[in-house]
């Protein structure tokens, strides 16, 4: 450790201003603050001093990631097997099929998206900020197994590019950058991303194997509540992150120890959807019951790692409330009333993304009148 | 010929093509812009539409310009417009009726492309029929040359073909993975597209950005 920190700091005054590599000092910087905390302290001036920056910040939600992502890699491996029909798969196997499938999707993630953050700090000279660790992560998580590598490297660029850097970069886009790559993808390539073919790495299905997600079978309106179990815990086809309340839980609870996501918009976004679950089922319009809604499909995944996005959502606190259950709705009013949209998630975290900054903006104008009435009536 | 072909009328002619393109700069004329081009060929019948009529356009108001009374040079301007966008449209439903299926309404609404009243405005209130006719014939040029780069992207990625002839849709490209992008037929790309043409032109052109 000493000698990397000595060895960088024999290279440093090479990449500072004037020096032989200046050019590519935000790729340095970049390395030196991944390698070691960095010693640059503020000049002069009052400034809040904190531990959390955005280094810590990001970290806590990959370590929130990191249960989803090793059930996911697990799954992917059991689901192959169960559809190929073969149920003597170790676990060992299974684990191995599954990397085989889900590291070569995060690879390109990262690869693709950090050389784009990369080459637009050095353009602009910035630094180059750790906001696409997050988003590299979530990617592969909302992507089938299956999906071509070349479409993540498409789809992470158009929103590394369009829905980030053209706004300004971290901290400064309108809608959550992985959600976006999704609706890339989504839209571009309706076939490899639903249906029932994506999700199991499997050319030949084995016989009477149904390859539906219990949303696609919930459609159909031949959802089986014996299933719930399954779809709780995620032994069930889907997304790579998305099957496993359990595990996005766990994210969960550590994103609010850490104080990084809101429980308000968190727990608003399961009101909402529990609500117009029940709603539903109640009119006779869906098969599922108000839980099943919020265990199927990408729900939760949604509710704890995207709505809770700090960039794109509500800021206010009572926004939060508004934010959260107007997703939660929502994404059920899609899932039921849509029969194009399956799942409702992801279209229903952007629209509100889009409508946060208009939220803050009413709930903000609202107090401020409400102070003022407050003035003139004990004047 | 030395007057025909004045600096001040070369400059009418040139500059809508580039630095003060009507699409990329003035950003008029969007709405036809995103409508019509998922395909080439009624992208270019669109921009050869638009030329055509503002040129005409331009000419006819110019001529008239000095009896116009102004509180009413809208509503002459409109009528003449109208006129044209009528012959047009006829022309196209006689001589090219599937294009003209195709552009449906927007033929039609040309008359309310903003490029053609910001010319009238502009130009042809002021200038004489010639220069007014160069400046007309530059505006649709510029706008055309904008829609035929947008489908040219939006026809080859979305639907894999160019003036409906196949580029991309063979087995051995499909075998190896690739596949039409859907987005590319949505109208949302049309405008990103156009977002990177503004965005390659400001970032080559010092005096577009400002300061």
């Amino acid at each position: 450790m000493k000698a990397l920190r000595n060895y960088i700091d024999r290279i440093k005054p090479q990449f500072s201003e004037g020096g032989k590599f200046a050019k590519f000092r935000s790729t340095f910087g970049a390395f030196e603050t991944f390698l070691f905390t960095p010693n640059t302290v503020n000049q002069g001036g009052v400034h809040v001093r904190d531990a959390v920056d955005l280094k810590r910040t990001m970290t806590a939600v990959i370590i929130a990631l990191v249960p989803a992502l090793f059930f996911g890699i697990w799954n992917t491996g059991y689901q192959h097997f169960l559809a190929i029909g073969n149920n003597a798969a170790t676990f060992g196997e299974i684990v191995c099929y599954g990397l085989i499938k889900v590291l070569p999707i995060v690879v390109v993630s990262y690869v693709v998206g950090l050389a784009i953050e990369f080459i637009s700090a050095q353009i602009n000279g910035h630094e180059v900020n750790e906001g696409y660790l997050v988003s590299g992560m979530i990617i592969p998580l909302v992507m089938p197994a299956d999906i071509p590598l070349w479409m993540v490297a498409i789809a992470t660029a158009f929103s590394v590019i369009f829905v980030k850097e053209v706004f300004g970069g971290t901290g400064m886009n309108l809608w959550n950058p992985a959600l976006v790559a999704r609706a890339f993808i989504f839209f571009a390539y309706p076939t490899k991303i639903s249906g029932d073919q994506v999700w199991y790495g499997a050319e030949q299905m084995a016989d009477g194997f149904s390859g539906a997600t219990p949303l696609a079978l919930a459609a159909a309106g031949t959802y089986n509540p014996a299933n719930d179990m399954n779809a709780f815990l995620g032994f069930i086809p889907g997304s790579i992150g998305e099957t496993s309340v359990v595990a996005i839980l766990i994210g969960a609870v550590i994103l609010l120890w850490t104080g990084v996501a809101s429980w308000k918009t968190m727990v608003s976004v399961f009101v909402g959807g529990a609500l117009m679950g029940f709603v539903f089922n109640a009119s006779g319009m869906s098969c599922l019951t108000w839980y099943e809604h919020l265990i199927i499909g990408g729900f939760a995944f949604g509710a704890v790692f995207m709505a809770t996005d700090p960039v794109t959502s509500s800021r206010t606190e009572t926004g939060k409330y508004i934010y959260g259950f107007l997703i939660g709705a929502m994404a059920i009013i899609i899932r039921v009333m849509n029969p194009g949209y399956p799942e409702g998630m992801m279209l229903a975290i952007l629209l509100m993304n889009t409508f946060a900054p208009l939220i803050d903006h009413c709930v903000v104008s609202r107090n401020i009148s409400k102070r003022l009435n407050r003035v003139k009536t004990t004047k | 010929m030395s007057e025909l072909f004045s600096k001040k009328n070369k400059e009418a002619f040139v500059n809508p093509l580039g630095l003060n393109n009507p699409v990329t700069v003035q950003v008029l004329g969007i709405c036809s812009a995103l409508a019509v081009t998922a395909e080439l060929k009624p992208a270019i019948v669109m921009g050869l539409s638009v030329t055509i009529i503002v040129a005409f356009a331009n000419v006819i108001i110019s001529l008239l310009r000095n009896t116009i009374p102004s509180r009413i040079r809208i509503v002459v301007q409109l009528v003449v417009v109208a006129t044209l966008v009528t012959l047009v449209s006829e022309i196209l439903k006689a001589f090219a009726y599937d294009i003209s299926v195709q552009l449906s309404v927007y033929i039609g609404l040309i008359i309310t492309n903003c490029i053609l009243m910001g010319r009238l405005e502009a130009f042809a209130m002021q200038n004489g029929p010639w220069a007014s006719f160069l400046d007309g014939l530059g505006n649709g040029l510029g706008y055309a040359k904008i829609l035929i780069i947008v489908a040219f992207f939006r026809e080859l990625f979305g639907a894999g073909t160019l003036f409906g002839i196949n580029i991309l849709n063979y087995e051995c490209i499909e075998k190896a993975g690739y596949q039409n992008n859907g987005l590319m037929v949505l109208a949302p790309m049309a405008l990103i597209i156009l977002g990177c043409i503004i965005w390659w032109q400001r970032a080559h052109r010092k005096e577009l950005q400002e300061k």
